[in-house]
């Protein structure tokens, strides 16, 4: 892996640290009984802090989450390097739609 | 055999539990977004999720999210500061660590 | 009254068959011991490579029960738990034949990694002074031992799984040189471990570490090796 890919990769994984604790926090809160749609949506609806919170979340897991499916697939298949990196590349920025449309989805709609 | 060390496992659970959560994502990703129709699809597809299975399987995926960041964290650690010995026993203490917090999600949730 | 070890050796090239053989066991026998056995007593044709048989040249590593080992410093009593051994050459280098493999590889890289020493002073200098107690001399000194046995190479997933890929042997050697006060390297030999198959491809198995028969820790000279083309590369003294 470059240089390059090994930062992105180390800087996005330190990021993620504190807000996948946070998320960890969230999924135990949020899986307690009876939570409902309307429960969870009362709560992010209009909300800047959890539509930063998860934007960022959903940059770094695009970029983090991209970058170890290129290795996987350039060490583990018998894809070329460059064949890799365009799949990765090609999941990567599907993530980063789907989650903003995630985003998009608890907070504004 | 160096292909069994803890080590070894650790690397692997490290590799597999990121692909599996790189699976997972767009998924989960598609539920929340189910709440841009409104309410109703996202809540129907939240009381799907109170099927024992899916919560097992929430638990698996509570177990996989865990075991990747504090794998990764030791990494991080390794790649950054200085050397310290006792990495098996990390990697030990965070498999333990990780299933034990998959623990307690699921016995809060049964 | 020791009875007879069943040992199964490869023989041929990249293709080829482990062939069985019966071995008497002795008391304090080495796995070196026991291929010589072979060769002199019993199928002559048998290619492996060996010199100092005392564990200081690292020419006899092969992979032993699946591991990569020093056979010289490997007793059979220690490995050969059913009385069984299979032994084969090193893996992730080219067979030559049988037990022996080609080591330009696991070589070459060292070059790409610039494992080699670049001097600054001539015969008419006056010889440096290096305190071998200053910090940078530590961290050489810990992973200077290193006597390209290829035990590491043969052990680490990723040099499998990456033919450009330098290797944990090739990197140490090159941060032993990037904290030698002598060497004039600098900045080219932290770019030379930074670009494709350098430092970035580790992946932190430690396999190396564990296997090191000198007991180095490549995994932690290349971390270091990490940490310092981040500094540069962030300084923009190197490229990414």
């Amino acid at each position: 892996m470059s240089m390059r890919l090994y930062l992105w990769q180390r800087a996005t994984a330190a990021l993620m640290v504190p807000l996948v604790l946070v998320h960890i926090a969230v999924i135990f809160y949020a899986t307690r009984n009876g939570m409902t749609a309307a429960d969870i949506l009362s709560r992010t609806r209009g909300s800047i802090v959890w539509a930063s919170y998860y934007g960022l979340f959903v940059v770094a897991a695009s970029i983090h989450a991209s970058i170890g499916v290129r290795n996987v697939l350039a060490e583990w298949s018998p894809l070329t390097d460059r064949r890799a990196e365009r799949l990765a590349l090609a999941f990567g920025l599907l993530l980063a739609a789907l989650g903003a449309r995630a985003v998009y989805a608890v907070v504004l709609s | 055999m160096h292909r069994g060390s803890a080590l070894w496992i650790a690397a692997l659970v490290h590799r597999l539990s990121g692909l599996a959560l790189a699976i997972f994502l767009p998924l989960h990703f598609l539920a929340l977004g189910l709440a841009i129709d409104g309410e109703a699809k996202f809540e129907s597809f939240l009381r799907w999720t109170d099927q024992p299975l899916v919560k097992f399987a929430e638990g698996g995926l509570v177990f996989l999210l865990t075991v990747h960041l504090l794998g990764g964290l030791r990494v991080l650690v390794i790649e950054n500061f200085d050397w310290r010995d006792g990495q098996k026993q990390v990697a030990t203490i965070a498999a333990a660590i990780s299933a034990i917090i998959a623990f307690i999600f699921l016995a809060r949730v049964f | 009254m020791l009875g007879d070890l069943s040992v199964s050796l490869w023989r041929g090239g990249t293709e080829g068959r482990y062939e069985t053989y019966s071995v008497p066991q002795r008391e304090s026998q080495t796995v070196l011991d026991v291929v010589t056995f072979v060769q002199r007593h019993i199928d002559p044709t048998l290619s492996y490579r060996f010199a100092c048989r005392v564990g200081v040249c690292g020419s006899c590593a092969m992979t032993v029960n699946g591991r990569p080992r020093w056979t010289c410093r490997t007793h059979v009593s220690k490995v050969a738990g059913s009385g069984r051994l299979e032994i084969g050459p090193l893996e992730n280098l080219p067979v030559i034949k049988d037990l022996a493999t080609d080591m330009e590889p696991f070589f070459e890289k060292w070059q790409k990694a610039q494992g080699v020493f670049a001097p600054t002073k001539t015969r008419h200098d006056e010889i440096e002074q290096v305190r071998p107690d200053s910090p940078a001399r530590r961290l050489a000194d810990a992973a200077i031992e290193c006597i390209n046995c290829g035990v590491c190479y043969a052990a680490c997933d990723t040099v499998r799984w990456n033919q450009d890929y330098f290797g944990p042997a090739a990197l140490t050697r090159a941060w032993t040189l990037v904290n030698d006060e002598r060497d004039a390297g600098g900045t080219a030999r932290l770019q030379a471990v930074a670009t494709k198959g350098g430092c970035h491809s580790c992946h932190s198995h430690q396999s190396c570490q564990e296997l090191c028969p000198q007991a180095l820790n490549p995994t932690a000279a290349i971390a270091g090796l990490k940490r310092r083309t981040t500094a540069a590369y962030l300084k923009g003294e190197i490229k990414a």
